[in-house]
């Protein structure tokens, strides 16, 4: 969408006069909503912040001089210094290199369980609100009989009974998130199947799968986007807070959860071990959810003024 | 043989406040390329009737409750889902009523044409965009090749349904089912969505069924029609017949309803009351309540008597009303009602 989109802008602004012959492809509502969200200041550099925290956490290792895991039990805790721009850990480590690392762990968490619960939510929300009446009423009081459930205790006896993998970790939190989505893509789907777009996909001799997965789902995955990028910071939050309580990754696997909590032991002394995985984590939770309200404006058809 | 031929059908709505009978014992038949329009008020039945046929009714709280629909000998009431499915849309299309709404927004147009084709063909992606451009182009789209791409919403009203007409007829089928298809449209574009359903109609010998409840698009359009009330047939015949010697009050009534056909400066006439509530046990003839010719008492609740003229022209006879009366006389009335209630407040 946005390769797209600069070729296409252009010819937007001149659709009114459509005698240019440059209107090759119609503005979609893709290209409308990415035009009204480069408007949002805040949603643009949030965007551009968290694209560049992405990069950092990914990309830094591999030019950094040190190893995450390598100690120096002669340096021990060092305060930022040139050499260790973030300061170095009890152990010796460089603290820039395993807040890196600890954010692609954390990122990674964040986006494949957002996945996982994206995956589910849609295929369950869809098929039932799709078949509607008797199905439908089992399927969402399952639902809701899972939203009543304490959450965090569930992971907590999931990651018991099962061990504690990084994998588990994406399952667990993915299977306890996908519960809002399954209600957005339900109700969405609810108001889409009474179209006439729908009648109109069963006259024209579609089967049911078919018009759920291009005729329906396309149609809410709008607030399915806006959805996603607001449970990302929450798995996020949620893996902090098992590595805190010691049950998300393991040492010497590092995420900004298990940073944190190895931080803030020691935070009287050595500040700067809980500060920039604080920081990191906190500036991406912030992008996060600005990128998450600039979305939702932008992909709100009612707001679509211009 | 008749390309469809629909007997007592009947579907209902089971409803929290009772069995809605939308469709009550309608029969009709249609041959290769002919018209057949369906007349009637809201809620007489006529979109549910041509629902039915292809099993669109929500299901609940609609039923078939009975009925065949033989189309080439099969019948579309009975049959699978799966040899329905290849019905829909190769053999039988449908033209909705709103071209706003019954276009997918997130698709491109090109998206949904050579969907359409490759559904009930084993045309490769780039010949069934070729046959789309084509298709658009038939129902008088300029720059068909350009504007394939685009999304509805890019589309006026009359344009996108003329995207509709592409679309239901690119499959090449027998039969085309319109409801109300220039109801949602400018006075302007109605004529010219009729005048290419039309041509198209000519050039590939589909048969269509159109939905409406304006009179004068039947009229000119139309071969045959049916005029419905309530769920039932009242009158059925070549449109000629109908037009000119209409047996049933009701057509009458209708026709009365013309703007056209009434003296200037007059106040336009409207037939008094309201249909009947469907979920009621009907008189025999539905339309009594409203009847500007009854006589001699009320008719019972038996089913109603056909009576079939010569050239294919029915109706459904009533005893109770004096059917050949000058309906003037009644405009009159009405008139003078009106303008006593005018003058009491």
């Amino acid at each position: 969408m946005s390769s797209s989109s600069p070729a296409a802008s252009p010819s937007v602004d001149a659709a009114p006069t459509i005698a240019g012959a440059e209107l090759e492809q119609g503005s979609s509502l893709w290209q409308d909503a990415w035009r009204r969200l480069r408007k949002n200041k805040l949603a643009v550099v949030s965007l551009g912040l968290f694209a560049f925290i992405c990069v950092f956490c990914i990309l830094g290792p591999f030019f950094s001089p040190y190893d995450s895991r390598a100690q120096d039990l002669f340096v021990g805790a060092e305060p930022p210094s040139w050499a260790h721009p973030f300061g170095t850990d009890t152990l010796g480590r460089d603290v820039m290199v395993r807040t890196m690392e600890g954010g692609r762990i954390s990122l990674l968490v964040g986006v494949l369980a957002t996945g996982v619960s994206l995956i589910i939510g849609i295929v369950y929300g869809a098929t039932a609100g799709y078949l509607g009446g008797k199905t439908d009423a089992a399927m969402m009081r399952f639902v809701d009989a899972l939203y009543a459930l304490p959450f965090t205790i569930f992971v907590i006896l999931l990651m018991v009974a099962f061990g504690r993998s990084l994998w588990l970790i994406f399952v667990a939190i993915g299977c306890v998130e996908w519960l809002t989505t399954a209600r957005i893509v339900r109700s969405g789907v609810i108001n889409m199947k009474k179209q006439e777009f729908v009648e109109a996909a069963v006259a024209l001799g579609l089967g049911h799968s078919r018009i759920i997965s291009r005729h329906l789902i396309p149609n809410v995955l709008g607030p399915v986007i806006v959805i996603a990028t607001l449970t990302v910071p929450a798995v996020m939050l949620l893996e902090a807070f098992l590595s805190f309580l010691g049950l998300g990754v393991q040492p010497p696997n590092a995420s900004w959860g298990v940073l944190i909590k190895e931080g803030q032991q020691d935070m009287e002394i050595f500040p700067w071990l809980l500060i920039f995985p604080a920081l990191f984590f906190s500036v991406t939770l912030f992008c996060l959810n600005f990128i998450g309200d600039g979305l939702r404006d932008a992909l709100d058809p009612k707001a679509a003024k211009d | 043989m008749a390309l469809l031929e629909v007997n007592n059908l009947k579907t209902s709505f089971y409803t929290r406040d009772g069995i809605v009978r939308a469709v009550d014992d309608v029969s009709f038949s249609i041959d290769r390329g002919e018209t057949l329009g369906i007349v009637g008020e809201s809620g007489s039945g006529k979109s549910v009737t041509c629902y039915s046929l292809l099993r669109l009714i929500p299901e609940p709280p609609g039923r078939i409750d009975g009925g065949t629909a033989l189309y080439d000998g099969q019948d579309l009431l009975k049959m699978n889902e799966k040899a329905l499915r290849a019905i829909r849309g190769k053999r039988i299309s449908m033209i909705f009523q709103d071209p706003m709404t019954a276009l997918n927004p997130y698709l491109r147009v090109s998206t949904q044409l050579v969907e359409a084709v490759r559904l009930h063909s084993d045309l490769d992606a780039k010949a069934a965009k070729k046959k789309a451009i084509a298709a658009l182009e038939e129902v008088g789209i300029p720059e068909a090749s350009r504007r394939v791409d685009s999304y509805p919403h890019e589309f006026s009203g009359g344009m996108r349904q003329r995207v509709m007409i592409a679309m239901a007829l690119i499959t090449e089928p027998d039969l085309l089912i319109a409801d109300e298809p220039t109801t949602a449209l400018d006075v302007t574009v109605q004529a010219q969505i009729l005048d290419i359903i039309k041509q198209r109609q000519r050039q590939m010998g589909v048969a269509v069924i159109l939905i409406t409840h304006d009179l004068g698009v039947i009229a000119g359009v139309c071969d045959r029609v049916n005029v419905m009330y309530a769920g039932r047939v009242l009158e059925s015949g070549p449109v000629d017949r109908v037009f000119y010697d209409p047996r049933h009050p009701y057509t009458r009534s209708l026709q009365k309803t013309i703007p056209s056909l009434q003296e200037k400066g007059e106040e336009l006439y409207t037939i008094p009351g309201a249909p009947p509530d469907l979920s009621k046990p009907q008189l025999s003839c539905a339309f009594y309540p409203r009847c500007p010719y009854p006589k001699n008492g009320v008719p019972g609740d038996a089913p109603p008597n056909f009576v079939e003229l010569d050239d294919g022209h029915a109706y459904a006879a009533c005893t109770h009303c004096d059917s050949r009366a000058p309906i003037e006389s009644v405009m009159a009335e009405q008139r003078g009602a009106r303008a006593d209630n005018r003058e009491g407040a």
